[in-house]
């Protein structure tokens, strides 16, 4: 059995009449990369905090290493954590502030010295103790700022979006970084984050979190590729939406039909209360762009390639709308030929339909196992036009 | 030649903007100083005739009065600023990092309301309240703490309290402009690092308050230290205060030479103080002087 | 090596005032033409709105008052080497001194004045005290005398010296002034003013009376500023006995008759105070004009009984408020020989009597 780090029972609170964590409970196993990942306002700053003990929780529990943080103040519980603005004291040092926690302990000057040294050399800034932090860059201020709250050995560290200051290039980079010194320290990471390419990128556990509830909590592929929810679809990774109501079922499939006639097939996902769709009933599909491929005629659709399974994926046509150069990102925007819906396919990596010309009419088909449909109706997520 | 041309122009437009200032400094500033120097440095030495002379600072040092009182100005001025910024500083925190919006607004006005009567007016308010026959001894009496009227006025005590009321504000507003620059998540890093409150109150909130609060400990010294009104009528018969006696000099004695002269002794006793000041919290002047 | 200096030469602040009149009156075109305002500086009292009133609605001159005392007038004059006022009011001790000190009054013009409506007695005594280079610099105006004010519900006294009774400890007050030095040596049996010529035994016996105040200290419960701390530590009952003027004495009597206004044992110190014309007054017609108006008996009465205390008019004394005089008649059992009037104060004592009252002041 592997041992829980961070354990929420039942976490509620309540800022006046808004919920913002209701009723919350999850466990993180030691030495993983837990992010919890949600759109600003679902709670998850809140979480952290309650985490870190700046806020109590209106009921419920967080135990911590095996050990209940009720009355614990944030001083004395065994979490450390990483700010947004990294919150490095400006008045210090880099050696007095990675020293800061060890002073507050009592440890001795010498002892803290080396403390301190040795923790700046792990995280790749050796002899860096007597510059002021106005002198370090964004990654390097970064580091100081884990230092400073490894330095004192936690059993967790909380990191608040400490990425979203820094920009895009200096950004992977520090994804990179903060996984390979995850891994070097072992220590249990909690990150919370907007970003769904930093928590796939980090994370060992990804939680999605929306209205103060987890709609999922799984491994990076499984949120990616089995969406348990509507939400988690269209919030992890690109996704191409489409409404309508089921007008077929076959199987483990099921025809999404819009209102203007346009039928898609996928694969059906239970909402989290076991409910499978059944004819009729409003629903909303979800296409990645990468699934799709994409043909300018019917023959250039290798149709035994694309759908092993017995039926054979359907084609629909589109126009192109617009053509988005990404590199490796690549995707072509169409419109759907009945409904005119946006409908995003990505580019082949070979380079082939780079020459698209915007209103040229091209096909595209996907796999129907490799996209997910989900019943929404009952006031979920727009269920139809009607 | 545009370019001369276009010089001169911004020269005599920054001439024109400084001159306000200058005829400011010049006129109301320097020029009188200087006069003053100038008489501080003469002696009478028959009606309507003087000479160059030290007398005036002879007499300040060979007087153990002036002296005296001269140090105890100085030593109830360092007091007095103290206890305003023991108090002012959590007036300051909560207006900055407790409240917002309207009541915060509300406690600056608190704050305030002082300064919208003159000082003798507040001054005369506190005479009311502490006279033997006023109202703080008759709600003494009244409570059973002393069995009779006492009066509270002419002490030292009464004199610190009416100097710090009259300063509160003074401290407050720089100190309210340097926290409220503190970053909330640096004392949430501190604490989250296992600071006390005592211990994050020192490492963090005071050196980066430190400009504020050498800034408002300045003003508040300097008031203080030219205070005339309420140190002359609250500390009544024992007031001793450095100011009165120049008032004192200048206008019951006609003696305007001495009245120079420990005006002089004022300003260096001040300057001095504020050096100090500096000096010790390890403050440039014109941070400071950025605050206030 | 001391260079002489004179006061001739004008100071920076002087030049710098010349130049902002200069500039002032260059502006203002209008300012400098009237005939229109007399600029007064005077205590409290002296100059009652009706009377003004009056004065404006005879001459057409408009009169505008500025409160001060002694010291500050004289201070402000100084200042402005005998500016910005057409007339001023001190004591007729507090004339000849800073006259040749510092030049700020100038000589009256007596063909300009109704001298036959003045007092002779009181006119003398200020020829007496203000006459400097054979001119005068000053006419009578109000009188009055210093003596006791007690509380005869709570304490008896006679003289000065009683006011340091340890039955009275912390119930007493006098002024910080100079007056209360010189009642004091009375009190203690001595005539500073015999000494004013004698600067080493006058200051020898300033020392002796600070002595005698500073072991007083404990019974004053403090130094009275100005009237109205006074009247009110009287009205309240804080204060059992204090030194003060005949005019608050009596205006305390007139609200509580067990406050009496006594003259001392040693004598009652006599106060005078005068008309007098700064040096650069630049509207001495209208100050001629107001002398001669309050001169009149009917306007002298209104202005004593405005005070509270005697006009130097002829034939104002008729007209005075008999109730004042009644209580003038209590007060002073002797009338005028009662009182005794201040010399005028030679130039330089003053600054001796000063640090004697600082060291008062600083004595614990």
């Amino acid at each position: 059995m592997t041992a829980v780090d961070l354990e929420a029972k039942s976490l509620l609170k309540r800022f006046g009449s808004h919920v913002a964590v209701d009723s919350l409970s999850f466990a993180v196993t030691r030495g993983s990369f837990f992010s919890i990942l949600g759109p600003s306002g679902c709670g998850k700053t809140t979480l952290l905090r309650m985490i870190a003990g700046f806020i109590g929780p209106d009921s419920g529990d967080i135990e911590i290493g095996g050990r209940s943080m009720q009355g614990v103040p944030p001083n004395r519980r065994p979490v450390n954590m990483v700010f947004q603005q990294l919150a490095l004291f400006p008045m210090m040092s880099v050696g007095e502030n990675v020293a800061y926690g060890l002073a507050r302990r009592g440890v001795g000057r010498a002892e803290r010295e080396a403390k301190v040294a040795a923790m700046l050399e792990r995280v790749g800034l050796p002899g860096a103790a007597g510059k002021r932090t106005d002198e370090l860059s964004g990654g390097q201020r970064q580091r100081v700022a884990i230092a400073r709250s490894l330095v004192l050995e936690p059993t967790l560290l909380l990191l608040d979006e400490p990425l979203g200051a820094l920009d895009l290039k200096l950004r992977e980079r520090m994804k990179i970084e903060l996984k390979q010194l995850q891994a070097a320290f072992g220590t249990t990471f909690v990150y919370i984050t907007h970003d769904q390419s930093e928590a796939l990128v980090l994370s060992d556990q990804v939680a999605v979190m929306n209205a103060g509830r987890f709609e999922q909590v799984g491994s990076p592929q499984a949120l990616y590729y089995s969406p348990a929810t509507p939400f988690v679809a269209g919030f992890v990774g690109a996704n191409n939406r489409i409404e309508g109501r089921v007008s077929a079922l076959h199987g483990a499939l099921a025809d999404v039909t819009t209102p203007e006639g346009w039928v898609v097939r996928a694969q059906i996902q239970a909402a989290p209360d076991g409910r499978r769709p059944s004819v009729g009933d409003a629903a909303t599909a979800f296409v990645r762009p990468e699934v799709a491929v994409l043909g300018r005629t019917a023959a250039d659709l290798d149709r035994p390639t694309i759908a092993p399974g017995d039926e054979a994926a359907p084609v629909h046509e589109g126009v192109v709308e617009s053509l988005l150069f990404d590199g490796a990102n690549s995707a072509v925007l169409l419109r759907e030929a009945r409904s005119r819906a946006e409908f995003r396919v990505a580019l082949p990596q070979t380079g082939r339909y780079a020459d698209l010309k915007v209103d040229e009419r091209v096909l595209f088909t996907f796999a129907p196992e490799r996209a997910v449909c989900f019943a929404t109706g009952g006031g979920g997520t727009g269920g139809g036009h009607g | 030649m545009a370019e001369v041309g276009s010089k001169t122009t911004r020269l005599l437009l920054l001439g024109l903007l400084l001159a306000p200032a200058l005829v400011w400094l010049v006129g109301v500033i320097l020029l009188p100083h200087l006069d003053l120097a100038l008489l501080s440095f003469r002696e009478r030495i028959g009606p309507g005739e003087f000479s160059w002379s030290l007398a005036q600072y002879r007499t300040f040092f060979a007087e153990p009065l002036y002296w005296d009182v001269f140090v105890r100005t100085a030593v109830i001025s360092v007091i007095a600023t103290g206890l305003t910024l023991l108090i002012a500083f959590p007036i300051a925190w909560t207006i900055a990092k407790l409240t917002r919006g309207r009541v915060s607004a509300l406690l600056f006005a608190v704050c305030l309301i002082p300064f919208w009567v003159s000082e003798t007016v507040r001054t005369l308010g506190w005479m009311i309240l502490l006279r033997e026959t006023g109202v703080l001894p008759a709600v003494l009496v009244s409570l059973g703490i002393t069995d009779t009227p006492v009066e509270m006025l002419y002490r030292d005590a009464t004199i610190l309290v009416g100097l710090v009321y009259t300063s509160l504000l003074f401290m407050v507003v720089p100190l309210y402009s340097s926290l409220e620059s503190l970053d909330d998540s640096l004392i949430e890093a501190a604490y989250d690092l296992g600071g006390s409150g005592w211990t994050v109150l020192r490492t963090v909130v005071i050196p980066h308050a430190a400009p504020g609060i050498t800034a408002g400990c300045i003003v508040v010294f300097m008031l203080t230290l030219g205070n005339y009104l309420t140190a002359s009528l609250l500390g009544g018969k024992n007031s001793l205060w450095f100011t009165e006696q120049i008032y004192t000099q200048f206008i019951t004695r006609f003696n305007w030479e001495q009245g120079a002269a420990f005006g002089f002794l004022l300003l260096a006793l001040s300057s001095l103080m504020v050096w100090l000041g500096l000096r010790l919290s390890g403050q440039k002047f014109a941070d400071v002087m950025s605050r206030t | 090596m001391r260079k002489a200096q004179t006061r001739r030469a004008p100071s920076f602040t002087a030049r710098l005032t010349a130049l902002v009149t200069l500039l002032s009156l260059a502006v203002l075109p209008g300012v400098a033409a009237a005939q229109g305002t007399l600029h007064i500086i005077t205590w409290a009292d002296y100059v009652p709105a009706d009377v003004a009133a009056q004065f404006t609605k005879e001459t057409g001159i408009k009169v505008e008052v500025t409160l001060s005392n002694n010291e500050e007038m004289i201070s402000k004059l100084r200042a402005t080497r005998g500016a910005g006022f057409d007339l001023a009011q001190p004591s007729q001790d507090r004339i000849l001194g800073p006259q040749q000190e510092f030049g700020i009054y100038k000589p009256i013009d007596l063909t300009k004045v109704r001298v036959e409506r003045i007092q002779p007695d009181l006119l003398a005594t200020v020829r007496r005290n203000a006459t400097v280079g054979g001119k005068l610099y000053a006419l009578p105006y109000v009188w009055g005398a210093e003596g006791l004010v007690v509380n005869t519900q709570r304490t008896k006294i006679a003289d000065y010296l009683d006011l340091c009774r340890a039955d009275l400890k912390g119930r007493t007050s006098v002024r910080l002034r100079r007056p209360t030095l010189m009642a004091f040596a009375f009190a203690m049996g001595k005539d500073p003013f015999a000494l004013y010529g004698d600067t080493k035994a006058y200051s020898a016996l300033m020392d002796q009376v600070g002595a005698r105040l500073i072991a007083c200290k404990a019974n004053f419960r403090f130094f009275f500023d100005n009237r109205d701390q006074l009247l009110n530590g009287m009205r309240s009952g804080e204060l059992h006995a204090a030194m003060m003027w005949d005019s608050g004495g009596w205006k305390l009597a007139r609200e509580n008759p067990a406050i009496k206004f006594i003259a001392p044992k040693s004598g009652a110190l006599g106060w005078l105070d005068t008309y007098t014309l700064p040096a650069r007054g630049k509207n001495e017609a209208a100050a001629y004009a107001w002398i001669n108006f309050t001169l009149r008996p009917e306007i002298a009465a209104r202005i004593a009984k405005n005070i509270g205390n005697f006009s130097a008019a002829v034939g104002a004394d008729k007209l005075t408020d008999p109730r004042l005089r009644a209580q003038f008649a209590e007060s002073f059992p002797g009338g005028f020989k009662d009182v005794r009037w201040y010399p005028a104060i030679p130039p330089g004592l003053e600054e001796l009597e000063g640090r004697v009252l600082d060291r008062i002041k600083a004595a614990k």
